[in-house]
């Protein structure tokens, strides 16, 4: 236990929860903006789980790591307007078409892994892990003066740049939200979209703008899983982040600095998780930590909201 | 010739519309409709007359399927509301366009927004609300969040909205159905001015003491087609129902006087505080008798909804008891409550009054299908059933083509019509009447009020509901008024009474002393 108590005051623990809590972040974004302009978009999971596919092969193809993150960032965008077309045009439920490409993000990008690299040896499953070497990865970086500051230093610097991108994105998106024309009209939209339609604001572009935001940070998402997170692309990789962000859109009130420190406490469980595992936990114990943090916190901030919500009436 | 002096005259001609909806209703036949500059033009009808259908197709949010607009001498096609903008043309709509959460400036410059580098300028777009709302005499907090506003300062932004986008034709859709009565006087000022300055306003309405007072000329609509154009001054308030229904209406109630006895409905103290923290109910006590009807006046949003769903379990009170006979009501399921002879007119009658997609029959019997004379073993007894539902659908004189008609394909009077008869057939000993007539047409209005009426007369408590002030005020036999969620006013005796008094009570300028409200308990 007091093993396992030191190592968690490492900086190297607090270096995990960020790490861990990028790709939260970037799908909680997502799941904030389209949340504001009135829709939910599930498919979070998948457009990942297809970004993180093709970001890896493109690198690996152009042998650039920045080739690689543009396409992943592009397939994101492109599937989920995708998404938009089935959606808004096709009129078809906007869940079910998210459920589509959840699936088609577990079995579907297993199959075109296959078909493309034509790797499988025996029984493994087709995977990219062994195209992507670290050349190929998303560089990371380390920020002078503040790498040097002992403890700090470790936790802060040297992290990947799609890192730092996911808490720039996260202010940049606020910024959005609150202070620029689109993000007016991506909150009318949500809130009353005939009222916006009726100053002839187009609802359906708008529509397409907040959902193709969503394919954009999945796309950082999905690049940093396979191109950072770990080297290559496997099966799987994204394994329910893209679901997590959906709770921490709630639990972050629907706001990008709620959904920040729900995505950093969520990190934080699954950092614990690997720690527990590390100390010698029976990884079967140590991999449902996470989730049941996730489910303790959730029914903990509902608690809180009621209770906060009753709290005023008492005293008035 | 004529064609040249029309052009002069008419800034906007809807020649011959024809409207025929994809499922095969036609809305509009040959429908002619014209606007002077200048003017202010009252477009009337019942429900389901072809109105609103009109009214979209000059704002551009419906196409029609033949016939000719011209705007302004051109012949114009509207193919979107931002066309119509461009045009110059606004609409109010009945049920606002506004977003709640955003600030009143910001819903006035939304789709417009000025800006400064990326961002939004919100001092300018403050500023600009500021000006227009001086320019043009209607008064707005511009700083303040819309859901935080009163409705006749939402109706402004509306209006504002509408003329900082360059309108110079203005269509308000029942503007007044939600106002008190100095909300309306003031409105009325607004928009003379607003027609002295050369604007043209189209005013729909189902008020015609309103329509004559305001008005220059009237459109009148029937079943889709147009009953002509009058000169206001020219027809009588007689004359102009007569056109819209077909027949006399009376426009006074006629009832004796109410002979209340034992107390029905006794609510005391209830209390309730909403989510947004605001005292929807504060201390509210009265009674209901049998045989009598009380009226709830008040302008919309202070409590009265709130006290309604209280009394029917659609919500729970904080503090405070409601009983009926003696027993209970809060916290009980819909089912025993209605067995205690509760009925409920809902407020919204297409949210909790019917199913939509069900037709008459099944939503008549939808409170009673569990009763032994409808039943046959585990089945419905369909004869018995078609036999309730045809002697209602007569009885209530719903316009139908037969009881197996989808609820949701009648027209707003004819579908509160199903709700009544259910509501009134069940053997009630009080019925919560809330906002009865809301948008339906005179005819349905007429039924529904002497329907009211004539039963409360036979000993049934009648607690009703209506931001309707001369609803309120001819149906009740005394009153009471809400204003912040508190009873600030009652009145014994309705008849005596007059709009300005009232008015002040509702807007919170008056109140009467606990004392005097306190006779509305009669323990």
């Amino acid at each position: 236990m007091s093993n396992l108590l030191s190592n968690m005051l490492s900086p190297g623990f607090f270096f995990s929860i960020f790490r861990i809590s990028a790709p939260i972040l970037y799908a909680t974004l997502a799941a904030i903006v389209v949340e504001k302009a009135g829709f939910a978009n599930i498919g979070l999971e998948g457009l990942m789980m297809f970004s993180a596919l093709f970001g890896s092969l493109a690198s690996y193809y152009s042998q650039s790591w920045l080739v690689g993150f543009l396409v992943a960032l592009l397939v994101g965008v492109g599937m989920s307007l995708l998404m938009g077309f089935f959606a808004f045009q096709l009129e078809t439920d906007i869940i079910l078409v998210g459920i589509a490409v959840n699936l088609m993000g577990s079995g579907g990008t297993l199959f075109l892994c296959k078909i493309i690299t034509d790797i499988t040896e025996g029984k493994a499953m087709a995977s990219t892990t062994g195209l992507i070497t670290s050349k190929l990865c998303i560089p990371n970086i380390n920020i002078p003066v503040i790498r040097s500051i002992p403890f700090i230093g470790r936790v802060l610097s040297g992290h990947s740049l799609l890192t730092y991108t996911a808490f720039l994105m996260c202010i940049l998106t606020s910024i959005m939200l609150y202070r620029t024309s689109l993000g007016l009209n991506i909150r009318a939209v949500g809130e009353n979209a005939n009222a916006a339609a009726s100053v002839g604001v187009s609802v359906l572009k708008i529509k397409y703008i907040a959902i193709a935001f969503s394919g954009l940070m999945s796309g950082f998402g999905g690049a940093f899983m396979s191109m950072s997170y770990a080297q290559g692309w496997s099966q799987d990789m994204v394994a329910g982040r893209g679901f997590i962000a959906l709770a921490a859109q709630a639990m972050g009130g629907g706001e990008c600095l709620g959904g920040m420190f729900s995505s950093l406490l969520f990190g934080f469980a699954q950092a614990l998780g690997i720690k527990f595992s590390s100390v010698g936990l029976d990884s079967n114990l140590a991999s449902p930590i996470p989730y049941a943090i996730t489910i303790i916190s959730l029914a903990i901030f509902g608690f809180v909201r009621i209770s906060r919500a009753k709290k005023p009436k008492v005293a008035a | 010739m004529g064609d040249e002096a029309n052009r002069e005259e008419y800034i906007v001609q809807m020649k011959k519309i024809d409207k025929v909806y994809s499922n095969g209703v036609a809305a509009n036949q040959g429908v002619d409709f014209n606007l002077k500059k200048g003017e202010i033009h009252a477009l009337m009808g019942e429900n389901g007359a072809g109105k609103s259908t009109l009214m979209k197709m000059l704002f551009g949010m419906e196409q029609p399927t033949s016939g000719e607009i011209v705007i302004n001498g051109e012949s114009t096609v509207l193919s979107s509301p931002s066309v119509a903008i461009a045009k110059g043309i606004g609409m109010v709509h009945q049920h606002f366009m506004l977003v709640p959460s955003l600030s009143v400036a910001e819903n006035v410059v939304l789709g417009m927004v000025p800006k400064k580098g990326l961002f939004i300028d919100k001092e300018k777009a403050v500023e600009i609300t500021r000006q227009n709302a001086e320019k043009y005499n209607l008064h707005v907090e511009p700083e303040m969040r819309v859901a935080d506003i009163p409705v006749g300062m939402k109706q402004k932004v509306e209006i504002l909205k509408a003329l900082v986008r360059g309108a110079r034709i203005l269509i308000l859709d029942e503007p007044t159905a939600v106002l008190t009565a100095q909300e309306t006087e003031e409105l009325f000022r607004e928009l003379t001015a607003l027609k002295k300055e050369g604007y043209t306003v189209v005013f729909i309405s189902h008020k015609l003491n309103e329509i004559k007072e305001i008005t220059d000329r009237i459109t009148i609509m029937r079943n889709g087609r147009s009953m002509g154009v009058y000169e206001t001054k020219d027809v009588s308030k007689e004359d102009i129902s007569r056109l819209m229904v077909g027949r006399d209406v009376i426009l006074n109630v006629q009832k004796d006087a109410a002979k209340p006895t034992d107390v029905v409905l006794k609510v005391r103290n209830l209390e309730y505080v909403n989510e947004w923290n605001k005292k929807m109910l504060d201390k509210v006590s009265f009674d209901v008798r049998k045989g009598e009807i009380l009226g709830i006046a008040g302008v919309e949003g202070n409590g009265q909804k709130e006290l309604i769903d209280m009394l029917f379990n659609l919500n729970v009170p904080d503090a405070g008891e409601a009983t009926v006979n003696g027993k209970s009501v809060i916290g009980k399921p819909q089912a025993k409550i209605r067995e205690m002879g509760v009925s409920l007119v809902p407020e919204d009658r297409m949210l909790y009054g019917i199913a939509a997609q069900a037709s008459i029959e099944e939503n008549v019997i939808s409170d009673r299908c569990a009763k032994k004379e409808l039943n046959k073993g585990p089945l419905f007894h369909m004869g018995a059933i078609h036999k309730l539902s045809e002697q209602l659908v007569k009885d209530y004189t719903v316009l139908c083509k037969s009881p197996a008609q989808q609820v949701g394909m009648l027209s707003g009077g004819n579908i509160q019509k199903v709700v009544v008869a259910r509501e009134f057939s069940n053997d009630p000993s009080l019925i919560l009447a809330d906002q009865p007539t809301r948008g339906i047409d005179v005819g349905a209005t007429e039924f529904i009020r002497k329907k009211l009426v004539e039963l409360s007369r036979s000993g049934i408590a009648v607690l009703l509901v209506s931001a309707d002030l001369a609803e309120v005020m001819e149906l009740s036999d005394s009153l009471i008024v809400m204003h912040n969620g508190r009873i600030v006013a009652y009145f014994q005796d309705t008849g005596t009474l007059s709009d300005e008094e009232m008015g002040e009570y509702m807007l919170g300028l008056k109140e009467q002393t606990p004392e005097e409200i306190r006779r509305v308990c009669h323990d």
